[in-house]
């Protein structure tokens, strides 16, 4: 506590001294919204900054519409990237790219203009402040899990429109200091500076940013900006839509990597100058092939390729063989013997060892793979790499409690433990129900085993706490990405207020792939490096050995930027400036929604009417989504923090090489700072998260991990589709038409599990679900409708296969708890029919009379191999209730070698994946088999 | 061809060993227990051979017995095979040591195979200690294998996971499991089998299904991916283990082949000791 306190009493004093009007801030925020000023002001400053003078004096007006509706605490419930996206879209100036070569002038304009939008805001900024203030506080007495009330806090910050002034630009140095140090020296500098300088002026910092294709971008910042604008930046630059994948490293000590955290600003974290960074992927989607753009997909394949060269991702020599294949392949196209002789493979680099070898069983491989476009060939080459084992696992030098050298590895599904290449243990996610640091080491909570009582806690030894906090972040936020619906809110309660407050505050992989579904452009025009080299030699410039290269030294940092670059640049420019003509991608994904944009029905797709008979051997699953939006009251979720007590020590099974420690309480005294390191966010010497203190609404469910046991099979006979596993997530938006703000909170409002007739059934997943709140619970569900009461109306889908009869209706419906079974009898031998319809209760919408009004439709269809899918997106209003509803038409065509099941659930799966806001309302299994004989093999 | 299938993947090559007289009073063995009936067991083999040769349409490779190296017909130790690479172990009994022979290694390479040999001698590895999923490999940790030679497993087979289990009632990992599919693991009911899966299923991100085989044994049984044939498993006969044999029976998509396996079982040897399978095409 000591920290918070004494930066509270500075920043109070400041506050008075200063502007009267501030001095409301709450206490436990004060360093924190301090440092929100100052990032607000970063994005004042910016905004007037680079608008072009004719604009520049409606900004204020626009802004002064905006904060009333803001301070009115509605965008609370905004999803953090949806607010992200609204304010980078007004803050960041679209020809920012071309401002940078005018720096002077750029400084100077600001000045100019400052003053009067200062005085302008003040006044009006000052009293919403009070209100937001109000608001966050209230909002805070409850301990709030839902994340959506973060982004509020941060909207609360942006309308603080006082203005500081500048600090000098000796504060960089002191920042190494402790935290509250580097408080009071801000005051003291603010007091004595801001009676003389009223205009402004904005220093800017020069960043560079390797990109994975080896090139560098480099823009100025403004000095005080938050990472998220640097990042925002680097994708528009890139063209990058789905770029919550991405990250920014840069490095301390040469090796040691840290992510730019994009809600804190930049100069907090990086402590050397110059300011350079590097793009790279952050989270490794494990299934590649569901990135919605081709150009995401690329970025991947570079990264890829770095990580192989690099070492960091081994690979087998017939692997690197067949990347490197398709390498060739995306990179030059088809194999062609006159135009590609003996050496041109020597210019890539596939491994760190290549060997001629090596190279010739490249172009071997290279020679199969004609007529693959460069997408297909990435895409094959992604879906080898992501097989890989060590594909997206973020390593840790660590030593377990015996001083032995392991190595822990952070990856989508969980935690691994290595000891020289092997693997010696693993703890998924589920299992994990506490992560911490405590100076240098790190220490997990696990759930206790079958048949042990306790829980225990595993301590690991990192090299300095730095390295203890970056791991611990590195979980926090693959946990967060991967598993949660929406990201938490850094946890303001009195237990964390000891240690870091970090919490992920990006967009989780739900979140991502659900915009991404609405992604609505024409694949953008990119180029590869060696469409570069064409391009190049057309223009009459010499081929490039230097691009070419680029692959070789992908793992160097540099490659200087050239006078290619520039070409490069101009040609992504081009592709924003499209981007910019009228059309919709310039707003966020989701706004398109929520706005009702879009315009026109495009199609009339197949929609609910899986009823119709298939083709045979065919099977047809029709989900339909609905997304209601109503005028609902906050709803709003007390968390009980686990407390922390002693823990227990408890072996580990299964060859656990890593003793438990006793832990003992957490004692206060710990956050005294030892240390004399820098960047605030690293001096905390203790955090705590806990992975499942809110997992009963927002973990992703249908996860398969954490039951380990596996299914035990009864005979292996053909499978016939009988059930279907669907969460039912509940969202409630508060919608205000006037004014685009929405809000929205997402919480599970009942969970439906499903039943099935052979023994092989979803029951695991359905375990799963439910083992956070009850773990014993054992689900009965063989052929007979029972009901699990989870959280609010359970939804149950069962159904049974009755041994005799062919072909069958069955129709449950759980609005009354009544169940209809119609079953005919018909004469069919050949042929298994089978639809199952589930529907949920409370959706009546569609079936009513009142239409409503249509604002949008659209029809998006999608092939993989087995499976073809149709969504249909409709969006009206009716009596002010917006409703946006998917429905989703898939079609799993195979023969038995396809397990139906498991393309089924898949099926499902990704539809809930995309939509977790949604509610599923109605599944429809249409299933057609052909008979097979048992005799046959 | 991609290199990482989704299971194990097709067979087409098999190396098998004939076995020398000496199989009979100097093999090691766990335990004593009845002598080894030669003509048998010879008998036994043939069959075991034949059906993989003549009814499954394999090319087999089969190399000369060695009166010298009495446990030489169990091929399954001496190295693992994955894809287009063979490693060549080093057992951990020393007596066997002898088995990975330069014939051995001929035979391999005339399979186009990559092969690499371990080298390091503190390293012991028994070929029946691995299991390979088609994902991931899972190495026991038992008297005759240890850390060091899985970590050279691991750095063979780079493209795949390898996870460690402890193995302590039993001679090797496989002496109570074995893959009965591509995504099917057989196991054995004893305590010791039932902990070696449950380790096996904390290391994996993959969840694989389980048949649980009354005998230890009897889980160990030969499973191949056959071209035009499909799933095949060749599984203990119902006179040796009646109860386990039913279990196996249920496996409806499988062609199944009992194979009796009584004399040279009393040698610790089972269905997968005796055969290395490879699944490239010989002309690549």
């Amino acid at each position: 506590m000591t920290t918070e306190v004494g930066s509270e009493a500075e920043v109070k004093k400041e506050a008075e001294k200063l502007e009267p009007d501030t001095a409301k801030e709450k206490p436990e925020e004060a360093s924190e919204s301090l440092e929100n000023q100052k990032t607000e002001e970063t994005e004042e400053t910016q905004d007037s900054s680079s608008s072009p003078v004719p604009t520049s004096q409606s900004s204020p007006t626009s802004r002064k519409e905006r904060d009333p509706s803001e301070g009115k605490g509605i965008s609370r419930f905004l999803p953090p990237w949806l607010k992200k996206q609204k304010s980078y879209s007004i803050a960041e100036p679209k020809d920012e790219a071309k401002k940078k070569a005018e720096g002077d002038e750029h400084v100077e304009e600001c000045e100019r203009q400052l003053p009067e939008e200062v005085a302008e805001l003040k006044g009006e900024a000052a009293a919403e402040n009070h209100q937001t203030k109000t608001d966050d506080k209230e909002e805070e007495k409850h301990s709030v899990s839902s994340a959506e009330t973060q982004p509020a806090k941060e909207d609360s910050k942006e309308i603080e429109v006082e203005k500081v002034t500048e600090e000098p630009e000796e504060k960089l140095e002191e920042e190494t200091g402790k935290r509250e140090t580097k408080e009071v020296q801000t005051t003291e500098i603010k007091m004595e500076k801001a009676p003389q300088k009223a205009p402004k002026k904005i220093k800017t910092v020069q960043c560079k940013v390797m990109l994975l294709d080896g090139t560098e971008y480099s823009c100025d910042l403004e000095k005080r900006a938050k990472g998220q604008v640097l990042f925002d930046r680097v994708c528009e630059h890139l063209n990058l839509l789905e770029k919550d994948y991405f990250g920014l490293l840069f490095y301390e000590n040469s090796d040691q990597k840290n992510w730019l955290d994009s809600s804190k600003e930049i100069k907090r974290q990086i402590r050397n100058f110059p300011w350079l960074f590097t793009f790279h992927v952050k989270f490794y989607p494990p299934d590649p092939s569901q990135l919605t753009e081709d150009i995401t997909r690329y970025f991947l394949c570079l990264q890829l390729r770095q990580d192989i060269v690099s070492g960091r991702l081994p690979c087998s020599f017939v692997t690197h063989a067949l990347l490197g294949s398709y390498t060739l392949q995306a990179e030059l196209g088809d194999y062609d013997p006159e135009e590609h002789n003996s050496d041109y493979i020597s210019e890539f680099q596939f491994a760190p060892n290549q060997t001629k070898e090596m190279e010739d069983k490249v172009v071997e491989l290279h020679k199969t793979h004609r007529g693959l476009t460069p997408a297909q060939a990435d895409s094959q080459f992604l879906e080898n790499a992501k097989r890989l084992s060590m594909y997206g696992v973020d390593l840790h030098h660590a030593k377990d409690s015996e001083g032995v050298d392991i190595m822990l590895g952070v990856c989508a599904n969980g935690l691994l433990i290595y000891k020289d290449r092997l693997r010696i243990n693993r703890f998924a996610w589920p299992k994990i129900l506490k992560i911490s640091y405590k100076r240098s080491n790190f220490y997990i909570k696990v759930r206790p085993a079958e048949l042990e009582q306790f829980e225990s806690t595993i301590g690991f030894k990192l090299p300095n706490h730095r390295a203890a906090k970056r791991l611990w972040k590195v979980c926090v936020e693959h946990h967060t990405f991967f598993r949660l619906i929406s990201p938490e809110q850094p946890a303001k309660g009195k237990f964390l207020t000891l240690g870091s407050k970090f919490r992920y505050s990006g967009r989780t992989q739900a979140q991502t792939r659900q915009a991404s579904n609405l992604i609505d452009r024409p694949a953008p025009y990119f180029e590869r490096t060696s469409s570069k080299r064409i391009s190049r030699s057309l223009d009459g410039a010499p081929v490039g050995i230097t691009d070419q290269s680029l692959l070789r030294d992908l793992s160097a940092t540099a490659a200087g930027p050239t006078g290619d670059e520039a070409a490069v640049l101009a040609k992504l420019k081009n592709g924003e400036s499209r981007e910019e003509d009228g059309s919709p991608i310039k707003s966020p994904p989701l706004e398109l929604t929520q706005d009702g944009k879009k315009v026109g029905p495009r199609a009339e797709g197949p929609c609910s009417g899986a009823r119709d008979a298939d083709k045979s051997s065919h099977e047809t699953l029709s989900v339909v989504e609905e997304k209601k939006r109503a005028e609902v009251g906050i709803e709003e979720t007390v968390v009980i923090n686990e407390i922390n007590e002693g823990k227990i020590q408890v072996a580990i099974d299964g060859g656990e090489p890593c003793k438990v420690e006793q832990l003992s309480k957490k004692d206060s005294s710990s956050t005294s700072s030892e240390s004399s390191s820098s960047s605030e966010s690293e001096d905390e010497e203790v955090g705590e998260y806990q992975p499942y203190h809110r997992v009963t609404e927002d973990v992703i469910r249908e996860e398969k991990e954490g039951n380990e046991d596996a299914k035990e099979v009864e005979g292996y006979t053909a499978k016939v589709v009988q059930c279907v596993e669907s969460v039912i997530e509940g969202s409630k938006e508060k919608v205000s038409i006037g004014h685009a703000q929405v809000a929205e909170e997402s919480l599970v409002e009942g969970n439906a599990v499903s039943g099935t007739p052979e023994e092989k059934s979803f029951t695991e997943e359905a375990k799963q679900d439910l083992r956070e709140e009850r773990e014993e619970e054992q689900l009965k569900i063989n052929g007979d409708l029972s009901h699990i009461g989870i959280d609010v109306k359970p939804q149950i889908i069962c159904c049974s296969e009755p041994p005799v009869v062919k072909t069958e209706m069955v129709t449950i419906s759980d609005a009354t708890q009544r169940t209809e079974i119609s079953t005919k009898e018909v004469p069919i031998v050949q042929t298994e029919t089978k639809t199952i319809t589930y529907e949920s209760p409370q959706l009546d919408g569609s079936a009513g009379g009142d239409a409503g009004v249509l604002l949008s439709a659209q029809t998006i269809t999608s092939e993989s191999v087995s499976t073809t899918t149709t969504t249909h997106i409709t969006k009206t209003v009716k009596g002010g209730v917006s409703e946006t509803r998917i429905e989703k038409r898939i079609v799993i065509t195979g023969d038995a070698d396809i397990d139906h099941d498991q393309a089924l659930a898949q099926a499902i799966k990704e539809a809930k994946e995309q939509h977790p806001d949604m509610s599923v309302t109605r599944v429809v299994v249409h299933k057609e088999t052909e008979l097979a004989e048992e005799d046959e093999g | 061809e991609h290199c990482l299938g989704p299971g194990p993947m097709a067979t087409f090559h098999a190396v098998v060993r004939a076995l020398p007289e000496s199989v009979c009073q100097q093999a090691l063995r766990v335990e004593k227990g009845g002598a080894v009936d030669f003509a048998r067991a010879e008998r036994e083999h043939q069959l075991y051979v034949g059906v993989l040769r003549h009814k499954l349409g394999l090319q087999v490779l089969e190399l000369p017995a060695d009166e010298s190296l009495p446990d030489c017909v169990f091929v399954e130790d001496a190295a693992v095979v994955c894809e287009e690479t063979a490693l060549l172990t080093r057992p951990g009994a020393p007596s066997r040591r002898k088995e990975v022979t330069e014939a051995m290694k001929i035979a391999l390479e005339s399979l186009n195979l990559n092969v690499v040999e371990m080298t390091d001698e503190n390293a012991t590895l028994d070929g029946g200690d691995v299991l390979f999923t088609g994902r991931e490999f899972f190495v026991g940790l038992s008297k005759r294998t240890n850390q060091r030679g899985a970590e050279i497993l691991a750095d063979t087979f780079k493209d795949y996971a390898v996870s460690t289990v402890p193995v302590h009632d039993s001679l090797h990992l496989k002496s109570f499991c074995s893959m009965a599919g591509p995504n099917l693991i057989a196991i054995g009911s004893s305590e010791g089998a039932q902990k070696a899966l449950k380790t096996m299923q904390q290391m994996s991100d993959h969840r694989y299904d389980k048949l649980t085989i009354p005998d230890d044994a009897a889980a160990n049984c030969l499973y191949l991916n056959i071209p035009n044939k499909g799933h095949v498993l060749l599984h203990r006969a119902p006179e040796e283990y009646p109860e386990s044999a039913k279990v196996f029976e249920k496996l409806k998509d499988h062609m199944l082949i009992p194979i009796a396996n009584i004399e040279l079982q009393k040698v610790d040897g089972a269905l997968t000791c005796c055969c290395i399978l490879i699944n490239k095409t010989s002309e690549l």
